[in-house]
């Protein structure tokens, strides 16, 4: 009886959440497996089985599974859910989506977003957008979990895991998957960068959020923001950064034109090291930065980028 | 079709929480309650689908004490139709609140359910997946855009690289994103009409539902608190700071 670990990757390479849930999973127990369903499983099963900590990997392979619907991947993680003391998969959009259907139909409750093992049956997670940390203990036999990628280290290289084919599960037919737009960028993924430069309302439009470009283009940084940024339409949804967006937690955030509502703060306080850019002496953000400088964004952003190239 | 929106009642949004000093929870004693801001957006959405002559009727379900029929009351103001409060005292875990829906739903028979991705008290983000899986429906989280025709329905969802569409079956369950719509303001002349319409209440051990908690709360506690660091005089203090003392560039 073992951890099993869905494995999330787009476009056949591994996403880095994996590596912290494999991390997870191993403060839990010393056996894990992590399933791989895809419409072409062997470049990513290779990159796991080579992941330190993971002792089997299954390969589910069929056409529907190269964009699975939440229905298709529930069934596939029930069909061998019971085998297993946990579950588990990354608290992201992906995780989030099908996790609860596999509780439900296991008939357990689900732990979500965890941000530290206690042990086996307890587990810390944050609630009230991260203004309480919650220790839960599960009483159910399986214990269905997603994980804060950012409360966990990657788990390295090392391993040695046998890679099995696992029998994928029938298209349930429900629900088709008739269309993509995702944001195309060069610069580094929001989850899984080293820096991150974020845009709030005070950046006025689109138009301006090349200013923030230029700054993250010269530091190597992933572009985030505000929901109100998000709301606006200055970016693409998948940049908001909080409490129903993404978490992050950098070695270095710039909050640019963000005022820091509790909902920003919860997607972002546990960074290294934070800088605020803000007009206001008095915005909330101020009280969580590290480096708080007083300005317009407008003269201070591209003096930043000027500085750096000096 | 009739369409089911599920409200939850929880700490308004604006309020800084506090945990208790001994540890057992966070203190909402006297604190401002409202209605999820997700629901809000669920209810707004089904209000657009009857406007567009896809709804019929609009059935607003809230789940736990007897206060929640404030948050049916904001519903019913912004315009569902009829509402239903299942009462219990009961702390209700998502999976609990699930299995409630779908005995609702069963009795109800809608084409439609309409949840929050998430709540802003327990940030969970499961009960419409739950819902969807023990009625064997198909499900649209985090929608940003529904359009319903016939029996089908098209769903754009917030996916964590950018969007993705969807197309469904109804009878489904869709759980809503921030970017759907915007919510109305209630009115006076609303609330005032709001208070006529019916709101029935059952009680939830009569839907004969194991509700018990699967989950006990251990400890609840304040996370380490931040210090604010210091205000640099300039981009040229602000560089040389980050690269001599913080050494992060
Ligand atoms: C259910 C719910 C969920 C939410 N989830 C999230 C979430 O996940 N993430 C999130 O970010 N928010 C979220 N919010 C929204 C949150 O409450 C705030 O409304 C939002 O974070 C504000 O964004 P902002 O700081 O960009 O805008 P504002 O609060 O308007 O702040 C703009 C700031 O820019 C500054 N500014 C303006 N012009 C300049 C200039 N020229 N130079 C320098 N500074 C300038 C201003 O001083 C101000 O401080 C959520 C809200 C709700 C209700
Ligand atoms: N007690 C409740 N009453 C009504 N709706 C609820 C309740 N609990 C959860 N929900 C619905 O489920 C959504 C997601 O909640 P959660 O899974 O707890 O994050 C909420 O936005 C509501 O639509």
């Amino acid at each position: 009886m073992g951890i099993l670990v869905i494995a999330e990757h787009e476009d056949g390479v591994l996403k880095p959440s994996t590596l912290n849930t494999v991390t997870a999973a191993g403060r839990i127990g010393a056996d894990v497996t992590v399933l791989v369903a895809a419409a072409e499983t062997a470049a990513i099963c290779t990159t796991l089985a080579r992941v330190a900590g993971v002792s089997r990997v299954l390969a589910a392979e069929a056409p529907y599974y190269a964009r699975p619907t939440a229905e298709n991947l529930a069934a596939l993680v029930l069909s061998i859910a019971r085998d297993y003391t946990h579950v588990l998969a990354p608290a992201t959009n992906f995780g989030k989506n099908f996790m609860p259907r596999v509780a439900a139909l296991l008939d357990v409750a689900q732990l979500s977003d965890i941000s530290a093992v206690v042990d086996a049956d307890t587990f810390v997670r944050p609630i009230y957008a991260g203004n309480a940390l919650a220790t839960v203990r599960s009483a159910d036999a399986i214990k269905v979990i997603t994980v804060r990628a950012t409360a966990f280290d990657a788990a390295g290289e090392g391993g040695a895991a046998a890679i099995e084919p696992l029998a994928p599960v029938a298209d349930s037919g429900q629900t088709a998957v008739t269309g993509r737009n995702l944001t195309r960028s060069e610069r580094p993924e929001l989850t899984a960068a080293r820096i991150i430069v974020s845009g709030g309302r005070g950046m006025g439009n689109g138009e301006n959020f090349r200013i923030l470009e230029a700054l993250a283009d010269r530091l190597g940084a992933a572009v985030g923001a505000s929901r109100a940024a998000v709301d606006a339409g200055f970016v693409p949804n998948d940049y908001q950064v909080g409490q129903t967006g993404k978490v992050v937690a950098p070695d270095l955030y710039i909050a640019v034109g963000i005022s820091g509502a509790i909902q920003h703060l919860a997607g972002m306080k546990d960074s290294k090291v934070i800088v605020a850019i803000n007009k206001d002496a008095e915005a909330p953000i101020f009280q969580v930065a590290d480096y708080g400088l007083v300005a317009d964004l407008f003269q201070a952003v591209p003096e930043l980028t000027g500085e750096l190239s000096a | 079709m009739k369409v089911l929106v599920a409200v939850k009642r929880v700490v308004d949004y604006n309020v800084k929480v506090r945990v208790k000093s001994d540890g057992s929870g966070v203190d909402i004693a006297n604190v401002k309650m409202s209605m999820n801001p997700f629901d809000e957006i669920g209810v707004e959405e089904a209000i657009r689908l009857r406007e567009a002559g896809v709804a019929s009727e609009i059935v607003a379900v809230s789940l736990g004490s007897a206060q929640c029929q404030e948050t049916l009351r904001t519903a019913l103001a912004m315009g569902a139709d009829r509402a239903i409060l299942v009462e219990t005292d009961v702390e209700l875990q998502p999976l609990a609140v699930a299995k409630l829906l779908r005995a609702v739903v069963e009795r109800e028979q809608p084409g439609l359910a309409i949840l929050g991705k998430q709540a802003i008290d327990d940030d969970a983000n499961q009960t419409g997946q739950m819902l969807a899986a023990l009625l064997g429906w198909p499900q649209a989280t985090f929608a940003s855009k529904l359009t319903v025709s016939g029996d089908r329905a098209e769903v754009v969802r917030e996916v964590d690289g950018g969007l993705e569409t969807l197309a469904l079956p109804l009878p489904a369950v869709m759980t809503t994103d921030l970017r759907l719509n915007e919510p109305r303001y209630v009115t006076l002349p609303n609330i005032m009409k709001a208070k006529k319409k019916p709101l029935d209440v059952l009680r939830a051990d009569a839907l004969g539902v194991d509700i018990a908690p699967r989950l006990s709360t251990l400890r609840v506690e304040e996370p380490a608190k931040r210090q604010a660091g210091a205000k640099v005089a300039d981009i040229k203090e602000l560089v040389a700071r980050l690269r001599t003392e913080a050494k992060v560039i």
